[in-house]
């Protein structure tokens, strides 16, 4: 079989693993942002893409190719998909990129798969870290004219295609899909590997291929905000009250027993 | 496009009747299409029964389009797409509502897609802007610590509706549902299943349980799941769920994560053990009447949602609750 050619989307987002208290919308009312000491970070289900990668490449070898979307991408963030393992790392990065929907966003990255041309598998996050839309996979997939398999949680190639299993509720079901093909993948599969020293040397002396909207052959209009299909009308934290009513006890275990009394006085139990 | 007019909801099938989702997208569809003085209907995919037709009908749907496929394609998503491209064709709605169910978010950014149009996926409140007459679509974003309210430029308006974010409603009288077989041409098949496997699941099933208990990653370990807190679930009549980290950990199978990616679950009673308060982890739970919280981090999100909380370690405090529950249920 010839070399797997594959695509990983990566998308860079705020780190989702942060405390909840410390998202806070911008005075914009549609952006969010983290303090400045939370570095972002690659999208976790994005991570999970990039390890089916490179789980099929420790197999039968092939070649990876990240793709990710955005402007002013921080460059020790998203290098790290060279560092685990990538071969290649093409940014689709230009200021008309930003605020990109998942409309602007899949068709802008159709355009470079295009452009990368024999490719045979692209895998993506099954949601991003950020939206969770869960949208740019599948659109790629129609864009592209594409087969697409969900929820992938391990992955491996058979002759002219790959052998999926994708995760269903309660379970999951094997699937073999012709490439090229479309993949999107979830939790199950298992988290990405850690970077190693030689592999970060590597990724230092490689540099990112740097596309615009011109190399994809589209102006400004069609891509990032100018590009969306869906407006954002507001975003906003609804306001928690804070009203737990904390049972306590002499010790661990008086609290569990009066916690017991307690929902049987409310008539919660 | 301004001609399109109507909500059309794309229902999923449990047997012979309809999937709850379902019920709730008709009930959200049914007042959406009030709002509007429009029309609602609903599109059936698969071994379509007579009974499964008038539910629809009976919630409000004026016309049912039913597009027949065969069993062995029911789990197929191109299939499913070209039938829900084929009702939008005929129906030519205004608005398309699905289910953020493992069908629905498929179909819907497919069919999206397909279309030319924008949809907004995982919707917990539709209304309809009294000025614009468009969709205003409500989503959680950044795992749950924000809403973002949206309108699509494009038509239809497509959204994907999470589960039991909205009221199921009550079918009226039984009415002869206005039934339209679709005609579409099948696409060549491009994924072929060769094995399904789906775990037995004992007991309560965790989405119809009244009462969840629920671990996370303070409980250190997959054997706390069938001790402590199946104890505390087995007096209560209850089911056993788990946050991701314990899922991804391997303590707890995935068919009991509750969260962003799993199980959505809304019962009266949502016992929280050891489980920080993600918000991830909230938007599988949120609509629980009363959440409980056992944490020994008194700062733990948890607290912060929960109406009653013990600040301890669970291994202390649950077996006593579960003790105290015991006598008090047997009075």
């Amino acid at each position: 079989m010839a070399e797997l050619r594959m695509v990983v989307c990566c998308k860079q987002t705020l780190d989702p693993e942060a405390p909840p208290a410390s998202f806070k919308i911008d005075p914009s009312g549609n952006r969010m942002t983290l303090p400045s000491d939370i570095k972002p970070v690659i999208g976790q289900y994005d991570e999970f893409a990039l390890e089916a990668a490179l789980r099929l490449k420790d197999s039968g070898g092939g070649t990876i190719t990240v793709l990710s979307l955005g402007n002013k991408l921080v460059r020790d963030v998203i290098k790290k998909s060279l560092a685990v393992g990538a071969d290649e790392l093409v940014l689709l990065e230009d200021p008309s990129f930003e605020d990109s929907d998942s409309w602007s966003t899949a068709y802008a990255l159709s355009l470079a798969a295009r452009k990368l041309e024999g490719f045979d598998v692209i895998f993506c996050g099954r949601q991003s870290s950020d939206m969770d839309s869960g949208q740019v996979g599948l659109g790629l997939a129609e864009l592209l004219g594409l087969p697409v398999v969900t929820l992938a949680r391990k992955v491996e190639r058979i002759d002219g295609g790959l052998k999926i299993e994708q995760v269903i509720p309660d379970g999951y079901q094997v699937v073999e899909v012709p490439t090229p093909a479309v993949v999107t993948v979830t939790s199950e599969l298992g988290n990405l590997r850690y970077a190693v020293l030689k592999g970060i040397m590597a990724a230092a002396k490689k540099q990112p291929i740097i596309w615009t909207p011109s190399d994809l052959g589209v102006d400004s209009t069609e891509v990032g905000a100018a590009g969306r299909k869906l407006d954002i009308q507001r975003m906003y934290q609804p306001v928690k009250e804070a009203r737990c009513e904390i049972i306590d006890g002499e010790s661990s275990a008086e609290a569990g027993a009066n916690l017991a009394t307690r929902l049987r006085e409310a008539k919660v139990i | 496009m301004e001609d399109k007019t109507g909500v059309l909801v794309y229902g999923e099938l449990a047997g012979t009747k309809l999937a709850g989702t379902t019920c709730e997208l008709l009930e959200c569809g049914r007042r959406l299409a009030a709002d509007l003085g429009q029309r609602l209907a609903c599109v059936l995919v698969g071994e379509v029964s007579d009974t499964a037709a008038a539910e629809a009908a009976a919630r409000g749907a004026a016309t049912v389009y039913v597009a027949s496929i065969p069993q062995e394609c029911a789990f197929d998503g191109d299939v499913h797409v070209a039938a829900a491209a084929a009702a939008v064709a005929t129906a030519e709605p205004g608005i398309v509502l699905l289910g953020h169910t493992p069908l629905g978010r498929e179909i819907g950014p497919r069919l999206a897609f397909r279309l030319g149009a924008a949809v907004s996926t995982d919707c917990i409140d539709l209304r309809i802007d009294p000025d614009s007459g468009k969709l205003i679509m409500t989503k959680p974003v950044y795992g749950g610590n924000a809403l973002l309210d949206s309108v699509a430029q494009t038509a239809p308006q497509l959204a994907t509706v999470r589960a039991k974010a909205m009221p199921t409603g009550e079918p009226t009288a039984e009415n002869t549902p206005n039934v339209v077989h679709l005609s579409f041409e099948m696409p060549t098949t491009r994924l072929t299943i060769t094995d399904r496997v789906q775990e037995e699941v004992e007991g309560v099933k965790l989405e119809d349980a009244p009462i969840v208990v629920s671990g996370g990653r303070g409980v250190g370990g997959p054997e706390p799941f069938t001790t402590i807190l199946q104890d505390l679930a087995a007096v209560l009549h209850g089911a056993v769920g788990a946050s991701r980290p314990a899922c991804d950990n391997g303590w707890a199978p995935e068919a009991m994560h509750i969260g962003l990616t799993g199980k959505i679950v809304a019962p009266d009673i949502y016992i929280a053990v050891a489980i920080s308060g993600a918000s991830q982890h909230m938007s599988g739970c949120a609509g629980s009447k009363t959440i409980i919280a056992i944490n020994k981090d008194a700062e733990a999100n948890i607290f912060r949602e929960a109406a009653y909380g013990v600040v301890g370690r669970y291994e202390d405090v649950v077996p006593a609750f579960t003790a105290r529950l015991r006598e008090l249920l047997a009075d």
